[in-house]
């Protein structure tokens, strides 16, 4: 079999599009070279209250600008639908966009229903008003997409991202199989990595790690965060200090050394990792056990039967989260008892506990910081000093009148913490840290790959081209978020 | 003032004694000790074999112990041989006679110890790997602050124009792009023979050499220069740059909806006057604090690219150090690092204070 070219049977439309794209950089360039000449018309106003728009060079230029980005748009959309319909024949990234036909569809159907309702979604509605906010999301949502599809239900994937074929080591991408079997997928899309693996599928895979592990160490590192920043924020005083103190102690760390020094076996076989996950896993129910208490305490008779089935289930899930085997620590020389493995929920890989429990360990100062910062001020505000009058106490007041209101740049920084985690995890693969070598996540894949940079590119760009798109949409998320939330 | 300083100094001290404290408990934990003993003795050691070489080398005395020594303050381990000269300990190898045997040896007497690695004195070890991290590390920052500040200038000066559209995406893109991400495509892009730009500008004859940049800065620790320099140093500068970028932006939006630049404005003041004169010394208030954090993000970034290229400075002592568990070079590495932080946090803060009169620190 012929081995498959970038666009195949489409390769007339390529032309088009280097024409196209270069022509949108030439008019984005001379736009900016006219925006330096300032306009000389008068603006005019509409009836509607609107801008007229603008005339003479920066009009024709604005227009042209808008055109050409709309036809080279349009011209993606026409390689990603073809290729959906023609499989390889529209060449690697026909056959790519085949495989992830589901993402595809899931991803309009998204859109659809978030544009169609969105003046009934709040902040996350308003996102479908600014097109970087929307570009962001899609992105975003794409690999999201992509690993719960491929990593979840094996979907996606062309060949099994563990197994070695053989003779396609260091095979350059679109290269066919030698002898496929039957009802195999006969090329390899994006190449063979060292070990003769399918990198295509590998990529796919990894992003189910990145899409795991990344938002829910954020989640915990902003439970951290919340539960200890807005106290020293509010209170300050003494607790402020000590927080504080240890707060920048953390934050003075390289964080390489941090992983360096925390994220090894020696330490693993200490069980330091599980004393942490002790620590920084309570603070989640910590945080919602005085969220609802502050809330209800007035009515005990509803407060009660709730604190005790919302902390039994959380609490349940924190003891499964922190007990492996039937033990929370168990070294060498002795072990704490934990929840029977019965009843236990899911066991987490001692490898990847460690990496999670790092990554929260490094996010929550920073948070902790942005949180008191809010805090203190927040706490000056004249609904706060109305809530201390009612008599109020000091919790619900952090919880519920200054906490949604630092609700704006959380969210923002929630984003772009999301994407910074990605980062992090990826920077432990590239050390070789935590998870395991053959691990197809994208920092292992990249640290793989760069052995061989210079001669076999492919197995590195890949997963350098993925991680960079997904913390690219987070950030794109995040302004789009900040440009939303600015305007209520 | 001076009060101020001296009690930032006094909290940087303890600081620095908890942080090095935990890298001392850390790198002595027991399974880090018999890492140690086996990568140093051999890897089929019996248990027994394990803890008589850690005791006779004085590691398993108490942490608190051990900590002591290597500051100072306490006397070093002595191990006592079957005969005197078989003697040995912290300070004074076999063989040395009894009056020549010092008590003490650590931080305070200057000793910074032995590597186990690399089988030579720690304090010089790190100033030769720090010299090589100060020569990218210097090139970084001439690279980095220059283009960081014009960008975030040129993007601010007009909020909202196509400029500023185009520079903050490009600010955006950076700050989303990690080290190893960046180097990896530069290297694929710019350093291949096979594949990238390379094989084309040779194939035109632009360039002399097979490749546009080397992808290895081995050859730049002795005679470094733009064809072997350029692509670690691009590499670290890029991820910073974006961030430093977006600050400048943000804080020359501010400074140019102020009341006294609409002043000259209406004045009639030309435009690039009123940026050169009246809003870059006020905007560089906060860039300047910025600069100053982000060295210590730096550190990052020069671990990364200094695997990648293989330049053998300071981060890659640290990986090295760090992957041996070589506990007297990993304290004296953290020490460096928790300095570089502390001491720019320092002048972050003091410099503030002078750059801008309006913060007054009674």
């Amino acid at each position: 079999m012929e081995p498959l070219t970038w666009t195949g049977s489409l390769a007339g439309l390529n032309i088009i599009f280097l024409g196209l794209a270069a022509l949108l950089a030439v008019a984005v360039l001379a736009q900016i070279v006219v925006s330096f000449v300032p306009s000389n018309g008068p603006q005019g106003v509409n009836a509607d209250g609107t801008m007229t728009a603008p005339g003479g060079l920066t009009g024709a230029l604005n227009k042209a600008v808008f055109y050409l980005f709309a036809l080279l748009v349009l011209l993606v959309l026409i390689y990603i639908v073809a290729g959906a319909f023609m499989g390889a024949n529209a060449g690697i990234f026909g056959g790519m966009s085949q495989q992830m036909l589901p993402v595809w569809i899931a991803l309009i159907v998204t859109f659809a229903l978030s544009i169609h309702f969105k003046r009934r979604l709040g902040l996350y509605g308003k996102l479908f008003d600014s097109t970087v906010g929307m570009i962001g999301f899609a992105i975003v949502m794409f690999w999201v997409f992509t690993g719960v599809f491929g990593g979840l239900f094996d979907m996606l994937v062309t060949h099994d991202s563990l197994s070695q074929v053989s003779g396609m080591k260091n095979k350059l991408p679109g290269t066919p199989l030698r002898a496929p079997e039957e009802g195999e997928y006969p090329w390899f899309l994006l190449g063979g990595d060292n070990l003769a693996r399918d990198v295509f599928s590998r990529l796919i895979k990894g992003s189910w790690v990145v899409v795991q592990i990344a938002p829910l160490a954020t989640l915990f590192a902003f439970m951290v965060g919340i539960t200890l920043g807005l106290p020293a924020g509010y209170y300050g005083g003494r607790l402020d200090t000590l927080l504080s103190f240890l707060a920048n102690l953390i934050l003075a760390f390289p964080v390489i050394l941090l992983f360096y020094l925390l994220v090894t076996p020696e330490i693993v076989r200490t069980g330091i990792p599980n004393y942490m996950a002790v620590v920084l896993f309570i603070f989640p129910l910590v945080f919602l056990a005085v969220l609802l208490n502050s809330r209800y305490y007035t009515q005990p008779s509803f407060r009660t039967p709730l604190l005790i089935v919302v902390l039994g289930i959380v609490g349940w899930l924190y003891l499964s989260l922190v007990s492996n085997n039937g033990s929370i620590v168990a070294t060498d020389t002795y072990r704490i008892p934990g929840l029977p493995s019965a009843i236990d929920l899911f066991d987490i890989d001692a490898g990847v506990l460690v990496v999670f429990v790092s990554v929260v360990f490094v996010n929550s100062p920073t948070v902790f910081r942005i949180v008191r910062g809010l805090a203190l001020d927040i706490k000056t505000r004249d609904y706060v000093a109305a809530a201390q009058t009612r008599g109020e106490g000091p919790w619900y007041i952090m919880l519920w009148e200054i906490l949604p209101n630092a609700r704006g740049p959380l969210i923002v920084d929630f984003c772009l913490r999301i994407g910074y985690t990605t980062i992090l995890l990826g920077t432990l693969g590239f050390f070789g840290l935590g998870l395991e070598s053959e691990s197809p996540d994208w920092g292992s894949t990249i640290n793989a790959g760069r052995r061989l940079l210079a001669l076999y590119p492919h197995a590195a760009i890949a997963p350098a081209l993925a991680l960079l798109s997904l913390v690219l949409g987070l950030n794109l998320l995040a302004d789009g978020l900040r440009e939303e939330s600015l305007r209520d | 003032m001076g009060l101020f300083i001296l009690r930032r100094l006094g909290v940087m001290l303890l600081t620095a004694l908890c942080l090095t404290f935990i890298v001392f408990w850390l790198t002595n934990l027991y399974p880090n000790l018999e890492k140690l003993a086996k990568t140093q003795g051999n890897f089929r050691m019996s248990d027994e074999a394990v803890t008589s070489y850690l005791e006779n080398r004085g590691y398993l005395q108490p942490t608190v112990d051990k900590f002591g020594e290597w500051l100072g303050v306490l006397p070093g381990w002595v191990t006592q041989g079957e005969t005197p000269d078989e003697t040995f300990g912290r300070c004074f190898a076999a063989g040395t006679p009894v009056e020549d045997r010092p008590t003490r040896c650590g931080i305070l007497q200057g000793d910074w110890g032995f590597s186990t690695v690399f089988k030579e004195p720690v304090g010089a070890t790190v100033l030769t790997r720090l010299a090589l991290t100060g020569k990218l590390m210097f090139w970084v920052l001439m690279l980095m602050v220059p283009s960081a500040l014009i960008v975030g200038v040129l993007a601010g000066m007009r909020e909202g124009s196509k400029l500023d559209r185009s520079l903050s995406t490009f600010s955006i893109a950076t700050t989303a792009t990690p080290e190893y991400v960046s180097g990896v495509i530069f290297i694929a892009v710019l350093a291949s023979s096979r594949f990238g730009l390379s094989p084309l500008l040779a194939e035109w004859g632009w360039i002399d050499s097979k490749t546009l940049f080397l992808g290895s800065a081995t050859s730049a620790m002795k005679d470094a220069n733009f064809w072997n320099f350029f692509l670690p140093v691009l590499t670290i500068s890029l991820y910073g740059m974006g961030y430093i970028a977006r600050m400048t932006r943000a804080s020359m939006t501010e400074v140019m909806t102020a009341q006294y630049i609409r002043t000259a404005r209406l004045k009639g003041v030309k435009f690039s006057e009123i940026v050169l004169k009246h809003a870059l010394r006020n905007a560089l208030i906060a860039p300047f604090t910025v600069i100053m954090l982000q060295i210590p993000w730096l550190l990052n970034g020069v671990v990364i690219v200094e695997t990648l290229f293989n330049y053998k400075g300071f981060g890659w002592l640290l990986v090295q150090a760090a992957a041996n568990n070589d506990i007297e070079l990993l304290l004296a590495v953290s020490v460096v690092s928790v300095i570089v932080v502390l001491v720019t946090q320092l002048i972050s803060d003091i410099g503030y204070v002078f750059l801008n009169p309006r913060i007054r620190i009674s």
